[in-house]
């Protein structure tokens, strides 16, 4: 693809191998994490279709995706259950996609393990009305909560999940943790003491300190709120142990060989330093990293041709373009002389012959009019290799950093991708792993 | 009152909260935002609510405390002065204990229990309460002379999807908590919030996803009863040829275009020459900027339709940095002064 090859330094990261992760029949579920905006989702999307027509039964499990995505993958309705994409596959693949429906996920978790009476209590309770509908945090509890009922289901032979657009890339690993904490916690026996031991009577068997406690939390929350935050911990109670215990097997889950985290990041300095934290984290909870995607990538088939050469160039052709001058012959003879930083060692420029154009003077309209467009297209090439310099000097920074992490390199499309067409081209790009010229 | 000027202006919203879809620079823009606001000895407080450290990252500064820190002078003298926050939920949790309750030692002992966590982390709402209280008190905050202390409080807020829901909290938990101290708590902020001391802006860039995102948020906004302000269209870059100009080009010109590059000293013109290799890859490249120049010319008609007034920052050709940052806040006056 490159011709130019000449950008190719010591800190060039290791090619993730796109497709052998994909084939390998051990990788179970691939995790796409990241900051906001990078293309999680439509790498998570790409990523399944790839695999499905690779011959793999694939479900990709998408949290917010873009609504003209979600329609060409057919999976706009919330039904919260997977559902097969038509005209993906082949060789025995198939491609199930779903869209995460969390407020779903959750009453279905309440359902499944509360008797009838007691999830009705439940899901009619105010507070965890407003917890299920989508505060900070559930959508992260239940993405991964609906990825450990994908994976006990058996039914596929790959997952593909994609994460919650979070205040930060990191909130779906803690959450359940979180939760964890706070269910074995001293604080919910506080607050379900007096529930509990039911009302006054029962009172006086709490010790003093305990009534202090809810004494200031009804002061400062008002009655109302901590009798509904009480009477939902209580009527959830029962369902705090499979809770735990659920999250606990998510968390190993992930942390299992079959687990494969693709770090997913855009070549700018905000993406890539999230990304960075990323690696750091998951190598301290010991989760399979396989590599970073860096989308969106500029390239090249013009590399040898510098910024700098570009723009000289374009100003001698704006500046020379009306009066027919010197430089038609002193042009080829430059390019002879100079050490050619830009352009590649090239025996055959000096003394090019049909260099000077002749008709030039006879039709000096037209030609100033080529010129100009020539002039546009080396600076719209000038600007690009500036472009492909700042983001490689972005993740040179990175890869600095971590030069352990292996990189596949998503070549820019000029719009944005919604259909399966699109997703195949994404995913031909990430498993050729490097653009034109870099 | 005098109509409302967006910059300038004593009736100016005084809250700016500034969202937008991840990737787009709303962190940027409202830094720009803090510093273009902050003329002529004006103050400003730009806070951030999600613990990302992008201020401190943007200035260049080890990352802020929980402290109101001057960080920056405004662009063009006049002693403007930008000061940063990082809001805490947890500390602001303790402080608004401390402040109305007095409870300096039951605060640590809700701490030790986890109760400080529960609400900071799990409790429906409360987070987004705390944070958005904070700014709002920040909002309202005066002197011993009676003036305010921050003429405007630009919030780098969260993203475009989250940024109704986050904003409207308060309204929600009032409606959970009936009555008592949270309630009307989370009532005064929502006074603010929907007054026209504030704004909400929304930064996008000229593509299909965030424009569609800024159409939606607007309509969410609009439909929760909270006052939107601007759109900012972010990283605009130059146009350098046209499409009909190009076409033509690619048409019939590939040998002219060859003696061009060659006649500028980019090597032969002739088959297989350096300047004939190279015009191919230069059309390709057109080509591809002629059909990002047709999607955002696109996406500048949805915005436009959106019935919203629109600021526009350049591309910057350095990447973003300090001076990047004062380029962008001196755009913004200039743009704000024509509109005057």
């Amino acid at each position: 693809m490159s011709e130019g090859g000449n950008t190719v330094g010591l800190d060039t990261p290791a090619r993730l191998a796109v497709d052998a992760l994909l084939d390998d029949p051990k990788t179970r579920i691939i995790v796409c994490c990241g900051a906001g905006g990078v293309g999680k989702t439509t790498t998570a999307a790409a990523l399944g279709v790839r695999a499905a027509e690779r011959g793999r039964k694939v479900v990709v499990l998408t949290i917010d995706p873009a609504r003209r995505l979600a329609q060409s993958m057919g999976i706009d309705s919330l039904d919260n259950t997977p559902r097969k994409v038509a005209g993906v596959g082949g060789g025995g693949g198939e491609l199930h996609a779903m869209m995460l429906d969390m407020k779903r996920t959750f009453d279905e978790i309440v359902e499944s393990h509360a008797d009838g009476e007691r999830a009705r209590a439940i899901l009619a309770n105010p507070f965890y009305q407003s917890l299920s509908a989508g505060f900070a945090g559930t959508q992260e509890y239940m993405a991964m909560e609906k990825l450990g009922q994908l994976r006990s289901k058996d039914d596929w032979d790959l997952i593909v999940v994609d994460t919650p657009p979070s205040r930060s890339a990191l909130d779906f690993l803690d959450a359940p943790k979180r939760l964890g904490s706070f269910l074995d916690g001293k604080f919910i026996r506080v607050l379900m003491a007096p529930a509990k031991v039911g009302g006054r009577a029962g009172m006086k068997f709490l010790n003093v300190g305990m009534s202090m406690m809810t004494g200031t939390l009804s002061k400062l929350m008002g009655a109302s709120l901590l009798k509904d935050v009480q009477t939902f911990v209580a009527a959830m109670d029962t369902m705090f142990g499979g809770f735990r215990t659920r999250a606990d097997a998510t968390f190993r889950l992930l942390q299992a060989p079959g687990t494969a985290f693709l770090v997913v990041a855009a070549p700018e300095p905000d993406a890539l330093r999230e990304a960075a934290y990323f690696v750091e984290r998951l190598a301290a909870e010991r989760m399979p990293l396989a590599g970073l995607v860096l989308n969106r990538v500029h390239g090249s088939d013009a590399a040898r041709l510098s910024a700098e050469r570009a723009l000289a160039a374009a100003e001698n052709l704006e500046e020379g373009g009306i009066v027919d001058q010197e430089s038609g012959k002193a042009g080829p003879r430059e390019a002879a002389d100079d050490g050619s930083p830009g352009v590649d060692g090239a025996p055959q420029t000096s003394g090019e012959p049909d260099a000077p154009d002749p008709h030039h003077t006879d039709d000096a309209r037209a030609v100033t009019e080529v010129d100009e467009i020539t002039a546009g297209l080396l600076r719209l090439h000038a600007e690009r290799m500036q472009v492909i310099a700042r983001e490689q000097r972005t993740r040179d920074r990175f890869t600095s950093l971590h030069p352990e992490v292996a990189v596949a390199q998503v070549a820019a499309l000029p719009g944005d991708v919604h259909d399966l067409a699109g997703l195949r081209a994404i995913g031909e790009r990430l498993a050729a792993g490097v653009p034109a010229g870099t | 009152m005098p109509e409302r000027e967006w910059l300038g202006s004593d009736a100016v919203s005084r809250l700016q909260v500034v969202s937008g879809k991840g990737g787009t620079g709303k962190t940027t823009v409202a830094a720009a935002l803090a510093l273009a606001l902050a003329r002529e000895g004006r103050r400003t407080l730009l806070v951030e609510v999600e613990g990302r450290q992008g201020i401190a990252q943007l200035f260049g500064t080890e990352a802020l405390p929980y402290e109101e820190r001057k960080i920056a002078v405004a662009p063009g003298g006049g002693g403007g002065e930008v000061y940063a926050l990082a809001i805490d939920a947890e500390r602001a949790l303790l402080d608004y204990l401390q402040m109305f309750y007095k409870l300096g030692s039951a605060g640590r002992a809700l701490k030790k229990l986890g109760a400080i966590d529960f609400a900071t982390t799990i409790a429906p709402g409360l987070r987004d309460v705390l944070l958005t209280g904070k700014a709002c008190e920040a909002v309202r905050r005066k002197d011993k002379a009676g003036r305010f202390v921050y003429d405007h409080v630009i919030m780098d807020a969260p993203p475009t999807g989250r940024i109704t829901r986050f904003l409207n909290v308060n309204d929600e938990v009032a409606g959970l908590a009936r009555f008592g101290p949270i309630h009307n708590q989370a009532q005064a902020v929502m006074k603010v919030l929907k007054s026209p001391d504030t704004a909400v802006h929304l930064v996008t860039l000229l593509e299909e996803m965030p424009v569609q995102e800024t159409a939606d948020g607007i309509a969410e906004l609009v439909e929760a009863g909270l006052p939107v302000g601007r759109v900012f269209v972010n990283m605009v870059r130059p146009h350098h040829l046209d499409e009909g100009t190009l076409r033509e080009a690619a048409e019939g010109h590939r040998a002219d275009i060859a003696r061009a590059l060659s006649r500028v000293g980019l090597g032969g013109a002739r088959r297989g020459g350096l300047a004939e290799r190279l015009v191919e890859p230069l059309l390709a490249q057109a080509a591809e900027h002629a059909s990002r120049v047709e999607l955002e010319r696109e996406q500048r008609q949805v915005l436009a339709g959106l019935d919203v007034p629109t600021y526009e920052l350049p591309l910057l050709g350095s990447g973003m940095e300090l001076a990047g940052l004062y380029e962008l806040a001196t755009e913004l006056r200039k743009q704000a002064d024509a509109d005057e």
